[in-house]
Order: structure tokens, then C-alpha cells, then sequence
């Protein structure tokens, strides 16, 4: 292990060790537990220049109620599980597929397709923004969840495939080729072999697609103009302008805002960061 | 017997494109499609409603005529110098978080939070952040300075207010790709070295840092991809203020083309093109390793 067990230091230096973790969290979480407090002050506090003392009083109950009567965040939210769950169950469902051709055939082209999906998925999106938008307008979908879904669903599919690729490859290759013997067709080697061994790779992705797509924000402001499809992110952008300085609603409403996926990373942790370091041990 | 042989055969020939088929069309129609759309586009003078004109390389020379092009360029050249301090920095804390204390785990999720977090709200932290008057940081440089700074409406400073903003997540990003690189170092390695007396510096240079490797392969590809996508925050902490000096390539195609008022597609598509064209030099990097990877596997 390195560095070496701070348990086979100097007692000092462990002393030290465990008074400095709280002290760098707390520094390096500063500015969010700025926010955090700010989003509990009442605003005389800040009208009055109270900026870092205590809180004259707990606020939060009334500025958490006031983000959401004096503006339309609730919708915002709603629309952006509206686009995030149907992308997460779309691109893991079509990169189960994909992954799977790519990792179990061996056909001419099986490479040169795996790195189109690969090198997609690293372009700027501006490159994309014009044709998506235009083929969004040509087929009906502009400023509609549809639209954003399906172009979110198209470009995860990019990573997805990446990753689920390469954990089928992982995956005991006698299993499928004893199956091939048994007369097993291709299908049902998919269906009921690989799928129910892909489900720690399906978790994993399925968290890290919520969080990429919820936290998406330039496709939101592009595609999405009106209050019912606007996802949370161009919400907030919107009420940043509209309440301009006051932070007590800007805090309250940015720590709603990230809420989903700060609470889907806490409650899916595990799959979370696996589904990240993919490849980060390896290779 | 035969031919239920062949049909097995043809069966898995075809199997992989049926698989692939729904997938990869998606991809094509939305992702790899638009990229030859848009170097079309690029040739074209064309407001996004009106007949399109073919005007050649006009747009790229307009372009490198254009002084906010030079400076969207150059702040990129800085977010990707800068954005690279996210490797060693996430090392560092990822060796900070290396012990086996009592509540440790909780501890490098906490450190992971950031990540989490979408960029707009990252954004909005660091304005409030940075905000004169009332801003924790101003704060604390007038303790040390005597002058408070607003850091967003400077255009000396902005730029590098906003990078410090993206740092704060991408640390986090790199920090928990070397937190598993570590878990997996052989300690084998580790312990033979201890013996030849090897410690500190010359441990982590010559044993510890190649074992991680494969972690910082990764956290340079994100670093890098990381770096040249911004537009987040830059949207949302200036709008590429004050006076476009804290535009970069992504948020100066916005402006032109995609915002409310632009509508010039044609040079839009332009500057997407070279932003393109930069990152196509490290995507062929990327590709060409782990292709080499895939050879030797």
C-alpha cells in the first residue's frame, strides 16, 4: 500500500493526520458550504450585510417554499426526469445490443465500428448543435421532451457501448461458446446468457447516464425553448437573470437542482464509481 | 446436416449487424452524420432560414480576420494548459485519501461531491463565490490585500476565475480514477522497494506512478476532452463577458449561431470546425493508443 499506513507513524503524525481531514473537507467544500447556508438565511440578513456570520434566524423553510411558488422549478425538475429517465433506459438498452456484436462477433468491420462509437463520443457538440437542431425542426421534435431524448439517447449511446463492450469482453467466453454447441441460437445466448451477467455494468451505466444527462446543459438550451420542456439546468440560468441578487433563492434553488443526482451518487455509490474507473486499472 | 450448418453459420454473420443496427443508426443520424453536415455548412453563407449560399472558405477567412476568434483561441489554450493541473492535483488529494482510518470512505465521497454536481450549479457557486461586496474570496484577498477584486467583471481575471471553477470538479474526477488506480498497485512492488529502502518521492516516481498508468491515461483523456468542451460555465458565470474576453471557440459558435440573436450558421459551423479540428488531434491520439491496446490483447 502506498503511501505507507498512517497506523505505522508517528503517533503525532497520525494526530495530525486526523486533525487535517476535516479541516482540507472543509476547505474544499467551501464554496458549496457557502451555499448551503446562504440558502437558509432570511434575506434582511443580506440586505443587512450578514454575509458569513451565523444566520440571524433559520430561513430555510420559507426560501426553500418561496423557489418553488415564485417560480416554475417544479416544472423544470419534472421535465428533467422527463428526459433523463426514458435517455437512461434508451441508450443502456441499446448499448446492452451493441455492446454485445461488438464484444461476442468477429466480423471485418467489428473495430472500425467500435471506434466510430468511441471517437463520437469525445467530439465538441457544437459540431453537432446545426444538423441536430435542423433534423429536431425537420422531423416535428423541436422544444419537445421527444426530441431531446432522442438526441441524448443517440449520443450516449457513443459511451455506453464503450463500456458495455468492453465488460461483455470480460465476461468467461467458454459460457457463450458452450452454449453454441448446445445448438443455443444467438438471441437466446444474448438474452438469457449475457444480460443477466451485465446487470452489475447495466447499474453502473444507468446511474452515470442520469447524472450526465440531468446535469446537461447546453442541448437544454438549445432544443428546449418553452416552460414545459426546459429542463432544470436552463431553468436555472433563467431564474439566476430573474432573481438577480437574491442569493438566499439562487442557493436554495441550485442545491434543489442538484439534489437527484447528488442523492442518486450517495444512494448507488458503489456502482457509480465503478462505472467511472472503468478501465482506470487496466490496460 | 449440412445445411443446417450454413444456416448456423449465416445466422451468425448476420446476427452482429442486428444487433448493432438499431444503435449504430441512431449514432449515425445524430452523432457522426451532423460532423460532415456542419464542414458542409461551413462553406455556405446561410442565416438558418433563407436559401443558402456557397461562398467557399469566406467563413474561415472572416474567421481569421476576426479578433474574438483570436481570443476564444487563446483562453482555450489556457483551459487546457491550466485544466491539465487537475492530474497532479487529483493525485495529490488521491494520496491525501490513501488510509484506512475510521470513517475514510466517507470521506473521499465527500471529496468526489463536486462531480456530481452539474456544471450550472458549479457555476452559480463560484459567482456567488467570487461576487464583490459579498463574495467569500474577495473577502479574503482584501484581508491579505487591503483591495477586494471582482474577479467575474475583471477581464484580467475572469478567465482564470472561471477555469478555477471547472477545476473543482475535475479534481474530484481525477482524484477518484487514481483512488482505484491505487487500490490495485501490486503491493508486492511496493514492499520489495521498501526493502531497497526506496521511500517518498522516489517511491511514487519510479514504482507507484507507472502502476497508475491506465488511470492517467483516462483522467488525461477527460482532462483534455474536459477542457476544450467547456461552455457551461462560461455561459452561465459571464456569458463570455465582460467585453467577450472570457469567450472560448464552444460559447463563440453559440453566440453566432445557436443564441437568440445569432444566425450566422454557415460561420458558427466554421468555428465549430476548428474546435473540431483541435480536438481531432487528440482524439487520434486516444484512438491510436487504445487501438494499440486492442492489438496486444
Amino acid at each position: 500500500m502506498f503511501p505507507k499506513p498512517i497506523q505505522k507513524s508517528a503517533p503525532w503524525l497520525q494526530a495530525s493526520y486526523k486533525l487535517l481531514l476535516p479541516l482540507a473537507l472543509f476547505i474544499w467544500l467551501l464554496p458549496l458550504i457557502g451555499i448551503a447556508v446562504t440558502s437558509v438565511r432570511p434575506s434582511s440578513d443580506l440586505a443587512a450585510g450578514n454575509y458569513f456570520g451565523w444566520p440571524s434566524r433559520f430561513a430555510g423553510v420559507e426560501n426553500y417554499t418561496a423557489v418553488f411558488t415564485n417560480s416554475n422549478i417544479g416544472w423544470y425538475i419534472l421535465n428533467s426526469f422527463k428526459v433523463t429517465i426514458p435517455t437512461v433506459i434508451g441508450a443502456v438498452g441499446l448499448s446492452c445490443l451493441t455492446g454485445f456484436a461488438l464484444a461476442v462477433y468477429k466480423f471485418r468491420l467489428n473495430l472500425a465500428v467500435f471506434f466510430m462509437f468511441v471517437a463520437g463520443n469525445f467530439v465538441p457538440f457544437q459540431i453537432l448543435a446545426i444538423p441536430v437542431r435542423n433534423l429536431t425542426i425537420h422531423l416535428g421534435l423541436y422544444d419537445t421532451i421527444t426530441g431531446l431524448v432522442l438526441f441524448h439517447v443517440a449520443f450516449q449511446t457513443g459511451f455506453c457501448t464503450l463500456f458495455m463492450r468492453n465488460f461483455i469482453k470480460a465476461l468467461p467466453f467458454a459460457l457463450i461458446e458452450s452454449a453454441r454447441v448446445e445448438g443455443v441460437n444467438e438471441w437466446k445466448i444474448f438474452r438469457h446468457i449475457v444480460l443477466p451477467l451485465m446487470r452489475p455494468a447495466i447499474a453502473a451505466l444507468a446511474v452515470l447516464i442520469f447524472t450526465f444527462v440531468w446535469n446537461d446543459y447546453f442541448w437544454a438550451t438549445i432544443m428546449a425553448q418553452s416552460a414545459d420542456v426546459r429542463p432544470v439546468t436552463a431553468g436555472m440560468n433563467e431564474l439566476k437573470g430573474q432573481w438577480k441578487v437574491a442569493w438566499e433563492l439562487i442557493t436554495a434553488a441550485s442545491i434543489v437542482a442538484a439534489l437527484p443526482p447528488v442523492a442518486m451518487f450517495f444512494l448507488m455509490q458503489k456502482h457509480f464509481i465503478a462505472g467511472l474507473t472503468l478501465g482506470a486499472t487496466k490496460g | 446436416m449440412a445445411l443446417q450448418r450454413s444456416s448456423r453459420w449465416s445466422q451468425r454473420r448476420l446476427a452482429p449487424w442486428l444487433f448493432l443496427a438499431p444503435g449504430a443508426l441512431l449514432f449515425l443520424l445524430y452523432v457522426i452524420i451532423p460532423i460532415g453536415q456542419s464542414i458542409w455548412i461551413s462553406f455556405y453563407d446561410w442565416d438558418g432560414l433563407g436559401a443558402a449560399k456557397w461562398i467557399g472558405l469566406r467563413n474561415y477567412s472572416d474567421l481569421f480576420d476576426d479578433d474574438s476568434f483570436y481570443t476564444s483561441l487563446y483562453n482555450n489554450m489556457w483551459w487546457l494548459l491550466l485544466y491539465l493541473l487537475a492530474i497532479p492535483a487529483g493525485l495529490a488529494i488521491a494520496l491525501f485519501l490513501n488510509q484506512t482510518v475510521a470513517g475514510i470512505r466517507l470521506y473521499k465521497s465527500l471529496f468526489f461531491f463536486p462531480f456530481v454536481i452539474s456544471q450550472v450549479v458549479v457555476g452559480l457557486i463560484f459567482s456567488w463565490f467570487y461576487a464583490p461586496d459579498f463574495g467569500l474570496l474577495p473577502r479574503i484577498i482584501g484581508f491579505f490585500t487591503g483591495t477586494e477584486t471582482a474577479i467575474l467583471a475583471d477581464e484580467r481575471y475572469a478567465t482564470f476565475g472561471i477555469i478555477a471553477a471547472g477545476l473543482w470538479p475535475q479534481i474530484a474526477y481525477c482524484m477518484i480514477l487514481y483512488l482505484t488506480g491505487l487500490n490495485n498497485i501490486n503491493p508486492e512492488q511496493v514492499e520489495a522497494a521498501r526493502m531497497d529502502n526506496a521511500r517518498g518521492f522516489a517511491m511514487l516516481w519510479y514504482i507507484v506512478i507507472p502502476q497508475l498508468r491506465p488511470a492517467t491515461f483516462i483522467a488525461l483523456v477527460v482532462t483534455v476532452i474536459g477542457a476544450l468542451r467547456s461552455f457551461d460555465l462560461v455561459s452561465i458565470m459571464t456569458a463570455g463577458g465582460p467585453y467577450g474576453s472570457t469567450r472560448v471557440l464552444s460559447y463563440f459558435m453559440y453566440e453566432q449561431s445557436l443564441s437568440e440573436y445569432g444566425t450566422a450558421m454557415g460561420y458558427g459551423a466554421a468555428i465549430a470546425v476548428v474546435l473540431f479540428a483541435i480536438m481531432l488531434v487528440f482524439i487520434s491520439l486516444f484512438i491510436t493508443r487504445m487501438l494499440m491496446q486492442e492489438r496486444n490483447a
